[in-house]
């Protein structure tokens, strides 16, 4: 035996999943090294989506950065514009209204809907369930035409403002969201029962990509990943912001952290998300939306068109931006993929100093080799999948 | 001499016409339209011709079109020969399986006698299955000769699963052949006029398992692995294009076509109507004369048959657009720990039943 294997020459395939290739949505380079199907090395490439984030919101006013906060996780843009509106809020130390409160969190939680939609629409897609993929994906239009309605765009929302939001609930919003939910429990209901008892799927995610809690902290983890391994950490419930304190939801958890527990947090957290979105409709207060700051958020055009004072005020905010104090901040949110910080320095001028995003799939991306390392060929794609790396958030 | 030539060529001009004119192009159609139809979508209904687009039907023949007027790419480094010979040694064993499958009973037409089978084999179904061999070496040629790490993964995929499969597969059949006592498919049609002597009902065992193999064999999901798009692209055809490309597309077709009509044959009493035999049939169209009597007896043989295998065509694209595909090593293990055995247990209970009675 030992003459055979010495004659035989063997050596390891290397292939390049991606940037392009259909698993890697998000684009991203998988550097694998095959031993037969068995992957023996993993080498992330990340960087495609890269546009200078960062870079770019220090040549901006404060105020400017939002429409690129849009483009980070682009299947969540609302949670995204929030998490910096609330992080330079704090920096200037004011407090939005009641309902605008209320209304970001109703924002929040059908981007999250649609982020969890997408991503267990995607995972079911590339484990060749295209059915369940539709399914998700017309209830996820449902929810776009929903955040359509609200701030006037799909994706790139651009609907919160510092110190307040762009404009108020539409007309009949609460009837169009019961419609919504009618329909989105409705299409949850049959992917439960094409996904969550299918043997075929259950083979396929269980076990596999499975970590434990001790080893996900030390990567970084947050979120769904974190949350399926059984650490009920949610930013929502950790430190409360907006009116969550206020909310009736669950955290689910699950137990081994693979991608089958993965699967079935985000399963529930949709659930958790509507019941959110009903709440907040049902509390929410009458009054203003915006702060009555003139300096920092605008007025109403019939002010600026006939006060002076608010003019003045129009014109220093729109071109010299709005000023927070000196000092840095760091404020987290839970994204949809776990916890987005933004940590902002500000030198007093109208400009950040320094925007920094902790993008919570950077980590999660990170552990990609450790995750499917000695597994097939095969278990990078649901791992990848309920990894729901998104390009624009973790390349920035 | 002549009456038999004019026989043979008009049942092949017939077979052929069905499933390369009507079946295959229909098929991609149909596949639209019921994935459409099970996804809450509208489906194809764009192609036009002068503002008729008759249920989107036009789509296949712009299809056509437009494959046909593609770049024919063949990869730098590929071997050029083994390349284009791969999609014809994947496509012509599923259009000539269908030689031997029988359509119909026998009748007397102009005092000539009629059998409504290409070519009636004394070897049947194992022809059928010396042709699945060979398709496997379309798959494998198209996965080596590429020259592309994806073609080539899949090409293996290919090779391992569709030689596992075959072998349970033939288990499975050989089951129904001792229960009839004949590998020729037109006896093992004919002795399903009993309703009660219906494969399904003697070999229930043996339809599930060969379903099974038969859908892993022709590559479909949730058996769709060599050709995995989220893991190979597009497994052992990555590298092919326009027509090429559409022979595989058209092989895959033509092959779910071949299994519905053996799954017909084998399990479903072939062209009979449950309680209707072809006796029944020629008395019943009496009033035709007997010529007529034969040949309207002869169109519903063929519409039964062909009723018969278009619900195992839907019943396929079912199971294609509900589950997700499995990994490569629990398709294997499947095949090797599962069906494998089962078709053997299956097959010493057939024996020994049918020894015993």
């Amino acid at each position: 035996m030992a003459e055979i294997s010495k004659d035989l020459h063997t050596e390891h395939m290397v292939i390049n999943m991606g940037p392009s290739h259909p698993v890697t949505h998000g684009t991203v380079k998988f550097l694998a090294t095959l031993e037969g199907e068995t992957i023996v090395d993993l080498d992330v490439e990340i960087g495609y989506l890269h546009r200078g984030f960062e870079k770019m919101c220090e040549n901006s006013t404060w105020q400017q950065v939002i429409p690129y906060t849009d483009r980070l996780n682009y299947v969540s843009p609302l949670i995204n514009n929030t998490g910096y509106a609330l992080a330079v809020e704090k920096l200037l130390g004011i407090d939005v209204p009641e309902r605008c409160k209320y209304l970001r969190v109703i924002a929040c939680e059908l981007s999250r809907l649609s982020d969890h939609l997408t991503n267990v629409a995607a995972a079911g897609l590339e484990l060749g369930a295209f059915t369940a993929f539709l399914y998700f994906v017309e209830a996820r239009e449902l929810v776009w035409d929903l955040i359509e309605s609200l701030c006037g765009a799909r994706v790139t929302v651009n609907y919160v403002r510092i110190g307040g939001l762009k404009n108020d609930l539409p007309e009949r919003f609460e009837e169009k969201v019961r419609y919504v939910f009618k329909e989105v429990r409705r299409l949850w209901v049959d992917v439960d029962k094409l996904l969550t008892k299918n043997r075929i799927f259950i083979d396929r995610v269980r076990g596999v990509g499975a970590i434990s809690a001790e080893e996900a902290i030390a990567y970084g983890f947050t979120g769904p990943c974190l949350r399926a391994c059984g650490v009920p950490y949610d930013v929502r419930k950790a430190q409360p912001y907006l009116v969550y304190d206020r909310m009736d939801f669950e955290v689910p958890i699950g137990e081994t952290g693979d991608n089958y527990d993965k699967y079935l947090v985000r399963m529930e957290e949709i659930q958790q998300s509507m019941r959110i979105v009903e709440q907040a409709l049902a509390q929410m207060p009458d009054g203003p939306i915006n702060v009555r700051l003139p300096q920092v958020r605008m007025e109403p055009k019939e002010k600026i068109y006939s006060r002076i004072d608010s003019l003045i005020y129009h014109f220093k905010t729109v071109i010299e931006g709005i000023k927070p104090p000196p000092g840095e901040v760091y404020l987290a949110v839970e994204g949809g993929n776990g916890e987005l910080g933004f940590y902002l320095v500000s030198d007093g001028s109208g400009k950040p100093y320094k925007c920094r995003v902790r993008p919570p799939c950077f980590a999660l991306t990170a552990a990609m080799p450790r995750l499917v390392k000695g597994r097939l060929l095969a278990d990078i794609v649901p791992t990848f999948d309920m990894i729901n790396m998104i390009g624009g958030e973790c390349d920035r | 001499m002549l009456a038999d030539l004019i026989e043979s060529l008009a049942k092949i001009v017939f077979i052929f016409t069905v499933n390369v004119g009507v079946f295959a192009p229909i098929l991609g159609w149909v596949e639209r339209k019921q994935s459409a139809v099970m996804q809450d979508r509208i489906g194809a209904n764009r192609a036009d011709i002068l503002g008729f687009t008759a249920i989107g039907l036009f789509h296949s023949l712009a299809d056509a079109l437009k494959l046909l007027t593609k770049e024919d790419f063949v990869p730098a480094n590929a071997n050029k020969f083994f390349h284009t010979l791969a999609p014809f040694i994947a496509l012509v064993p599923a259009i000539a399986a269908f030689a031997i499958i029988p359509f119909g009973g026998r009748y007397e037409l102009f005092g000539h006698e009629i059998n409504l089978v290409i070519a009636d084999l004394d070897v049947g179904i194992l022809y059928v299955f010396a042709l699945a061999g060979l398709a496997t070496y379309g798959t494998v040629l198209a996965g080596w000769s590429s020259r592309s790490n994806w073609s080539l993964l899949g090409g293996l995929r290919a090779s391992a699963q569709m030689l596992s499969y075959e072998v349970a597969m033939g288990f499975s059949i050989i089951g129904i052949i001792i229960v009839y006592g004949s590998l020729r498919l037109t006896d093992i049609g004919a002795m399903q006029e009993d309703f009660f002597r219906w494969g399904i009902f003697l070999q229930p065992v043996g339809f599930i398992i060969y379903m099974t193999c038969a859908i892993a064999e022709n590559k479909r999901i949730p058996f769709d692995i060599p050709e995995a798009e989220s893991e190979l692209v597009a497994g052992y055809f990555t590298e092919y294009s326009g027509m090429k490309f559409v022979m595989f597309w058209m092989a895959e077709f033509l092959e779910m076509v071949t299994i519905s009509a053996i799954v017909t044959t084998l399990f479903f009493g072939a062209w009979h109507i449950p309680f209707v035999t072809d006796a029944m049939l020629l008395s019943w169209f009496q009033f035709a004369g007997p010529n007529g009597a034969a040949a309207l007896a002869m169109l519903v043989n063929i519409v039964v048959f062909f009723t018969k295998v278009s619900f195992f065509i839907w019943l396929q694209m079912t199971i294609r657009w509900t589950l997700p595909r499995f990994r490569y090593d629990q398709v294997m293990r499947m095949c090797w720990k599962m069906l494998l055995p089962l078709s053997l247990i299956n097959l010493s209970i057939t024996g020994l039943v049918v020894l015993l009675l």
